[in-house]
């Protein structure tokens, strides 16, 4: 039998206040397999430690139990100090004495035989602990990061100026994602080009990334530490390393379709580069609308390449990579106007979305940053915005806040009066949600210098009459009817993930929210890690959220990257759920219930497996078992069962 | 001197919000009044009070100012504020609930059906006639 020490601490009057210490001492000292028992006033400060391991020394104590406050205050010191004795670390148990004991009781005779019984339980515990070693893995030093907008970016730069390298894949032609297309940006009112694009180029000359455009995540296997992706690079039709993107090329092609980076109000050729400042600034043959390769001829874009570099013969490549780290930034989309009957459906011209808005204040926009409506290309003179369409109407929609429509419809009401003076803005809003650095003094501009007005009330319907779009609404602020006829009307459209996200996440089996979003590990104290180890969440993939927030984010993630690849190896607590392969028979409940994907099946050998880095010994697998093959270490059925028996026992 | 307030809270009508919910089982505290009832009814330029504020009173347990109202005389019952609602709140029920609570009440009741004229009673929905009676003979 082990030979256990118990050292109870008053904690001041903390403890002894409520429990009769002397009692629990003489109480103790009857259990079986403790042999000395101690008792001191702070047992965590440095004389209460020194004791500890004098005792461990002079008694030969291989056990050791600290009756003091909970563990997750000072399991760790006690666990350090036995250690520093001698002892392995995971003979030493926490009775929590003060937070489930001393504390919530005022009765001093109930308070001690509580604690005399938890003390008990866990010396029960403890004579059954396993000495236990952490668990090692290597880390494969590079990282993955799944989209290339602002989140992606800001993300894959900061490791790789720690030093790490970084593979960037992004599934349209350039990198810049959601951000390029604004105009302006809130509340400073810069330039999204300006602030973006050195950040894009920066991306291209990183010696540590590589950058991989036009490119889709189309599987991974492995865990943290050690992913393999394999990762679909779209034929381009441009051989990259011969193009100097010198645009003859786009300049020629007779295909014009509608171009998807102004929303449709604009057309580029079946060649194209996104826009001017993209990166790489160098076209791709958009296959489905080429002439050549639907109907077999033109190939004109090869007889005006100076340089040859037109490859029509270009395949889709598979590339296999390898990685410690996944970062998810893989944005988001507007949920679509169509979805908005009562709003037109997406039937009335002028009633457009806020991305949509963005591009016609934008000066690389369609209209040269004029506002012209997309009908007649007249300027509005009265333009209607509603806030909150498809957010915050869990009834037809979704339930959550987009968080940034506030401030980006406040932003556009404003660019509105700034290019149209004599314009008149109304704002249809429920709710004003400033909550942001020099957000609320924006808002408040904007209804005080710009004469933007505010109409307190949703839009009940928007249709056509006499060429006017006539909103119907209401201001319940005087409780009266509103009708505004106007010339242009722009919904600040819910936020969603991207469409094509969702087939990734299955793949690397990150939970979501019911409306889509990454779920993090933990909403205040992990707010970008996912539950699976090692894949990280950042920018609108795991939520709305603004671009101070991504970029906060995206360099939270990559801090956290950047302390796991400073080590060589990744230590995992070792605490976890194993299996008993003479037990197992395969059923594989336990796999169905793990939420981290730490177990599968062998097939082979007709049991389950249990991946150790990815374990956090939540016990799900443990209680779903039905053989007792499942047993977390050092919290076995036996030492349970043990430790039940311990505290009932008169 | 007692500082003069127009709204006192918490409001005393317990009988009546007790009788509200056994009616209708509507939770006015869904409302987060963003007004599309008001906007979508039909009838609203018709009510003394929109019904976004009624719903409003509701939650402040305000029903003499409901009784004062003609908001849910008015109402037509055509359930647009319902089919509208973001929150899922049937309004038109409310409304209905309000009638019959008045109706039940008697001296609030704005409409006997005796006092109806036999050349209306003859295009009023059967439905609403039927209901109307009942109430009244309770």
């Amino acid at each position: 039998m082990k030979r256990i020490g118990v050292f109870v601490c008053h904690c001041g009057i903390n403890i002894a206040g409520t429990v009769d210490i002397k009692r629990v001492v003489e109480a103790v000292k009857n259990f079986p397999g403790v042999v000395y028992v101690e008792d001191y006033k702070y047992m965590c400060s440095d004389p209460g430690q020194n004791l500890i391991r004098e005792k461990i020394k002079s008694e030969k104590l291989d056990g050791v139990v600290i009756a003091a406050c909970s563990p997750t205050l000072h399991e760790k010191t006690f666990r350090n100090t036995v250690s520093q004795a001698g002892i392995n670390p995971y003979n030493c148990e926490i009775a929590n004495i003060r937070e489930q004991c001393s504390w919530v009781h005022t009765n001093m005779e109930e308070a001690t035989e509580k604690a005399i019984r938890i003390v008990k339980s866990i010396v029960a515990k403890t004579l059954l602990d396993e000495s236990l070693v952490p668990i090692k893995s290597p880390v494969v030093k590079r990282a993955l990061v799944v989209g290339g907008g602002i989140a992606g970016i800001q993300a894959a730069l900061n490791i790789a100026n720690s030093g790490y390298e970084v593979v960037l894949v992004e599934k349209e032609p350039s990198i810049g994602g959601r951000m390029a297309q604004f105009s302006e940006t809130f509340p400073t009112l810069d330039c999204a080009q300006c602030i973006l694009t050195p950040k894009m180029v920066d991306v291209a000359s990183n010696e540590n990334i590589k950058l991989l455009t036009y490119s889709e995540v189309v599987d991974v296997s492995g865990s943290v530490g050690n992913f393999k992706v394999k990762i679909k690079k779209k034929a381009k039709s441009v051989d990259y390393e011969k193009c100097t993107g010198c645009g003859i090329c786009v300049e020629k092609c007779p295909v014009k379709v509608p171009n998807e980076f102004d929303r449709g109000m604009s057309e580029r050729k079946a060649i194209y580069t996104q826009f001017p400042q993209a990166v790489p600034n160098k076209p791709v043959i958009d296959r489905e609308n080429c002439t050549y390769f639907q109907k077999g001829k033109c190939r004109l874009c090869e007889r005006v390449c100076p340089f040859g570099a037109i490859d029509f013969e270009q395949e889709d490549e598979v590339i296999e990579e390898e990685v410690g780290a996944i970062v998810l930034a893989t944005g988001y989309e507007l949920y679509d106007v169509s979805n908005m009957g009562e709003y037109g459906g997406g039937e009335l011209e002028d009633v457009i979305d806020g991305l949509t808005f963005e591009r016609l204040l934008s000066s690389s926009g369609p209209t040269s940053g004029e506002v012209r409506r997309p009908s007649d290309g007249k300027v509005p003179k009265t333009v209607v915005f509603v806030k909150c369409v498809g957010s915050r109407d869990p009834e037809h929609h979704f339930p959550y806040c987009s968080k940034v429509c506030c401030m980006y419809t406040t932003k556009h009401a404003m660019l509105y009066k700034h290019r149209v003076p004599d314009g008149k803005a109304y704002i249809f809003y429920m709710d004003v949600r400033t909550a942001g650095k020099g957000y609320e003094e924006f808002y408040q501009r904007a209804q005080e210098e710009d004469g933007v007005i505010y109409l307190r009330g949703k839009v009940s319907k928007i249709y056509k009459s006499d060429g006017k779009l006539i909103v119907d609404g209401f201001d319940t602020l005087t409780g009266r009817k509103v009708q505004v006829e106007a010339d242009m009307v722009v919904l600040a459209m819910a936020i969603r993930p991207s469409s094509g996200a969702e087939k990734l996440f299955n793949l690397l089996k990150v939970s979501t929210d019911a409306n889509g979003f990454l779920t993090e590990a933990h909403p205040k104290l992990r707010p970008v890690e996912s539950l699976t180890a090692g894949i990280f969440l950042v920018g609108c993939a795991q939520g709305p959220k603004d671009i101070p927030d991504s970029v906060s984010q995206a360099n939270a993630a990559a801090s956290m990257i950047s302390v796991m690849f400073s080590q060589d190896y990744l230590i995992h607590e070792p605490i976890i759920t194993g299996v008993n392969e003479d037990l197992c028979s395969g059923c594989g409940i336990c796999v169905a219930v793990c939420p981290y994907d730490a177990r599968k099946i062998n097939r082979e050998k007709g049991t389950v497996e249990v991946n150790e880095i990815l374990c956090e010994a939540c016990g799900a697998c443990a209680a779903a078992c039905p053989s007792g093959a499942a047993q977390q270490k050092n919290l076995t059925d036996r030492q349970i069962i043990s430790m039940i028996k311990a505290i009932l026992e008169e | 001197m007692e500082p003069k307030v127009s709204i006192k809270l918490p409001a005393k009508d317990a009988a009546r919000v007790e009788r509200f919910a056994e009616i209708t089982g509507v939770n006015v505290f869904a409302c987060y009044q963003c007004g599309n009832c008001s906007a979508s009814c039909p009838a609203t330029e018709f009510m003394d009070v929109p019904p976004h504020q009624v719903m409003r009173y509701l939650q402040l347990e305000m029903f003499d100012e409901i009784v004062k109202a003609n908001t849910c005389w008015i109402c037509a019952a055509c359930i647009t504020c319902t089919a509208k609602c973001p929150r899922g709140i049937d309004i038109a029920k409310a409304m209905e609930g309000l009638r019959q609570i008045f109706l039940e009440e008697q001296e609030f009741a704005r409409y006997n059906i005796f006092d109806i004229k036999k050349k209306v009673l003859e295009k009023l929905p059967q439905i609403a006639l039927v209901g109307n009676f009942r109430k009244n003979i309770l």
